[in-house]
């Protein structure tokens, strides 16, 4: 038994990244023909040199005929799946193990979400028929846990705290503000975050992400035919999935400071990617800040922060975007919202611009290795991905 | 001969001040947005039954059922944990059933069969009446039994059944209407004084041998017709709990008794009676098994548990009398039939499951082990009555809820177990982590015409 990965076996060699915004003049195959589009475009492609797609939505379809007739596909294999938050990713990480067995040459891992249709707050979605007995906190409840319980297991003051989760959407969106694609590109006040109405426990309207509509796609290969495609290549140094036993909803041990499903999953990131000082030798991030608590304690436990260090690191400007390592150097779910089948794939879209040099204002100095965080469900009960990628062989 | 074996009572949290309607004095006990006949009689059975014997039938009387078709005495009985074998009845129409289901447990206790019997009403006036100020919501609960378990012994009663438009109230209609009350005291009061006087007879005892007497009725000027002709004593009539509770429907006169029973002395003989559509009276005599089989929650206990400050338009938007804005959050999903079933034991019961290898608790009941894995290990265990607490808490204000916010918490039970689940009746400013809980059974809420039960946590009663 062992998670071996695939390092440096496939390439990421075009990408394409819709707006994120509101898009009430586009439906969710609108969206994915843009994505789509500009992916072949960027690759230098057409769709007949596409082998196999995988799309990944939470909820705006149903199968791989939304895709196929969307592009009007040449009767090609559309695998259609979905894995909570964490769906975009996901759809990349299936992808990518395609075309590393050698079964396809060329492929395209594209998300979506259409999330502005509902005419709801909040993310929602439809659950098989139940017993009704399930929890109804809502996102912003299930992570708003975090904060009383890291504030009180490292002391912490909760006036504090209260200022590093503002300081970390802050960041976030003082980085979107440089990002043409963003739904918010606006910096905001410290004091504007922190006044925001309360949404849930600590957190106000300014600590969660936004809901928007988007689509991103990648076109994968093996990493012997990069070149075919582009000239700057990034490669998959390592893809990583965990889904938990949500062990935090039935054992009175765990304490809502860690998502073990992170440890788990960058853990072994790091292994198969041969990184063994993250802190170190990650260059950047774009992590799942779904609620700012999330990225505070997702620094720990990625190892980009020492436990219980964290909320000094993100005081210190460590993961701004001028700082040492940078995270969420797009601005992050915070400033494009989390249209949950895109959002993995925006990820990695960021990761694309920033290892080719192509990020603009928001350009990181020479970055190496990059690391993309998903995560879905809730603190306790989770899934969890993370790929490191990089812009050279070895 | 037969006796009440055990009893229990229930009031909800929340009051609304009479002041507040504008309509005197004293208060009424209101239902939560998440309470209903069912879940309250729920909790009044939980006292009732606890250390009872084995239960052959349960009698469930209400004015208010949540369903008007489907056995809402099901939903008790699986919440109680009560026999598969068990017979049921459900009585209805008047508030008299309330007391009529203590007739019928005598009856069938008498015939050889345990009962619980349960009362409990949601009361609803339109707005501005007399109902509205002068109805209370509540539950009480007994268990019927043989002699030997009696705390009080059946020892008189007598029936009268009238056909009288005093109090009525159409399917289709959410408020009852009721007659001029002259003619209902002046209808009434000789029949109530008749049943009364028979149920002393057959009880071979006098009026003066009585140490309390329940006086309820549709009309109070009728039951007070009663005292003055037996001549009852002013410290022998018991506190009509009006000016705490309200008149609670069918639940009324057993609560009234229950209340009795929590400061009754062995050889007490009692005389209960209630009047609507005619009479139905008992008299009980006390045992000395009383003092040793008192419930948990006395009457007074749950009287001084209480918000008392309850605004007006809570109230009429629970009640569902007062349209509202609903939050931007899709409204829930009603819960489907064949997942309730499945789930039955859990869902009602609150039953849970426990790993026989490692001891670990699981709520809900799982088959794999969350610590060590072991398949098909797990017994049963009802964590129901046990002790929990908070273990972290968060207000939710997205959450769709009649009332907001959602307080959500994390609840850590005594021995082993966690579950995520909504606190109720709770001021959000009071909690803390650490702070004490109980388990309450709960109507979550009412999707597509399907009523959602389940348990909350509330703090400690």
């Amino acid at each position: 038994m062992a998670s071996r990965g695939i390092k440096d076996r496939v390439a990421i060699v075009g990408m394409g990244c819709t707006p994120f915004g509101e898009h009430w003049d586009k439906g969710a195959e609108d969206l994915l023909v843009d994505a789509a589009t500009d992916a072949y475009k960027s690759a230098g492609v057409t769709p007949e040199n596409v082998d196999a797609y995988w799309l990944g939505t939470m909820g705006s379809g149903v199968s791989g005929l939304m895709l196929s007739e969307a592009l009007k596909l040449d009767y090609k294999p559309v695998t259609r799946l979905e894995n909570m938050c964490a769906t975009g990713s996901e759809a990349m990480r299936n992808a990518a193990y395609a075309v590393a067995s050698g079964a396809y040459d060329l492929v395209m891992a594209i998300g979506v979400e259409k999330l502005k249709d509902s005419g709801y707050s909040g993310l929602t979605g439809s659950r098989p028929p139940s017993d009704g007995t399930d929890s109804s906190m809502t996102a912003p409840a299930t992570f708003s846990l975090l904060a009383p319980a890291y504030a009180k297991k490292y002391g912490v003051d909760e006036a504090t705290l209260k200022q590093v989760l503002a300081r970390i959407a802050w960041k976030n969106h003082k980085n979107g503000a440089k990002n043409p694609k963003a739904q918010f590109r606006k910096e905001v006040s410290l004091e504007k975050i922190c006044a925001s109405p309360s949404v849930a426990g600590m957190l106000g309207v300014f600590d969660c992400s936004g809901v928007s509509d988007g689509s991103a796609a990648a076109l994968l290969c093996r990493a012997e035919d990069a070149h075919k495609y582009t000239q700057h290549p990034i490669y998959l140094k390592a893809l990583s999935f965990a889904a938990g036993p949500a062990e935090g909803y039935f054992s009175q041990d765990y304490d809502f400071t860690t998502f073990p499903e992170v440890v788990a999953s960058s853990t072994d990131a790091y292994k198969q990617a041969g990184v063994t000082n993250p802190r170190e030798q990650i260059s950047m991030a774009e992590v799942h800040d779904c609620f700012t608590p999330t990225e505070l304690v997702l620094m720990e436990d990625m190892g980009f922060s020492p436990r219980g260090q964290a909320w000094k690191d993100e005081q210190e400007g460590r993961f701004d975007l001028e700082g040492p390592q940078p995270v969420n150097p797009d601005g992050g779910l915070k400033s494009f919202g989390h249209p949950i089948g895109a959002s993995g794939l925006r990820m990695m879209y960021e990761m694309w611009l920033q290892l080719r040099g192509e990020a603009g204002p928001r350009q990181i100095k020479n970055p190496k290795l990059g690391l993309t965080h998903n995560l879905g469900g809730a603190p306790g009960r989770c899934v969890s991905f993370v790929s490191i990628v990089g812009n050279s062989l070895g | 001969m037969a006796g009440i074996t055990a009893y229990g009572s229930y009031l909800p949290y929340n009051r609304l001040q009479r002041a507040a309607l504008g309509a005197g004095k004293g208060e009424r006990t209101v239902a939560s947005y998440d309470e209903d006949s069912v879940s309250m009689a729920v909790e009044a059975g939980r006292d009732a039954v606890r250390g009872a014997g084995e239960i052959g039938a349960l009698i469930f009387a209400t004015t208010s059922p949540p369903y008007a078709e489907k056995l809402n005495a099901a939903t008790i009985a699986a919440a109680l944990g009560l026999p598969a074998g068990l017979r049921t009845l459900e009585l209805g129409s008047s508030t008299r059933m309330g007391l009529g289901a203590v007739l019928a447990g005598a009856d069938a206790a008498a015939g050889g069969t345990r009962a619980l019997v349960v009362a409990a009403d949601v009361v609803i006036g339109a707005p501005g009446g007399a109902r509205e100020s002068g109805g209370g919501d509540a539950a009480a609960a007994f268990v019927t039994g043989p002699d030997a378990e009696a705390i009080a012994r059946f020892i008189g009663r007598a029936s009268a059944t009238t056909e009288i438009l005093d109090v009525w109230r159409l399917p289709s209609d959410p408020f009852a209407k009721q007659w001029e009350e002259r003619f209902g005291a002046e209808t009434l009061g000789p029949i109530a004084v008749d049943v009364a006087t028979r149920a002393l007879k057959s009880a071979g005892i006098g009026p003066a041998d009585l140490k309390a007497v329940v006086l309820d009725g549709t009309n109070p000027r009728a039951v007070a017709v009663v005292a003055e002709a037996l001549r009852l004593k002013p410290e022998q009539l018991a506190d009509p709990l009006l000016g705490s509770v309200g008149r609670a429907g069918s639940a009324h006169a057993g609560l009234v008794l229950a209340r009795v029973l929590d400061r009754a002395n062995t050889g007490d003989k009692l005389l209960v009676l209630c009047c609507a559509d005619g009479a139905d009276a008992v008299v009980l005599e006390v045992t000395d098994r009383l003092a040793q089989h008192r419930p948990l929650h006395s009457v007074d206990r749950w009287l001084g548990a209480k918000r008392a400050d309850l605004p007006y338009n809570n109230y009429l938007k629970w009640r569902g009398i007062l349209p509202f804005e609903p939050p931007r959050r899709p409204e829930p999903e009603r819960p489907a039939a064949p997942p309730m079933r499945r789930a039955d034991h859990w869902k009602y019961g609150f039953i849970g499951s426990r790993c026989e290898a490692c001891g670990t608790g699981h709520l809900p009941p799982q088959r794999v082990c969350v610590k060590c894995a072991a398949v098909d290990q797990m017994r049963e265990e009802r964590f129901a009555d046990k002790g929990c607490k908070v273990a972290t808490y968060t207000l939710d204000h997205l959450a769709y809820t009649l009332q907001p916010p959602v307080v959500a918490a994390i609840v850590d039970f005594a021995g082993g177990g966690r579950l995520s689940c909504e606190l109720t009746d709770v001021d959000p400013k009071e909690v803390k982590i650490g702070n004490e809980l109980e388990m309450t059974f709960r109507r979550l809420y009412t999707g597509q015409g399907v009523h959602n039960y389940f348990w909350k946590a509330r703090p400690k009663r």
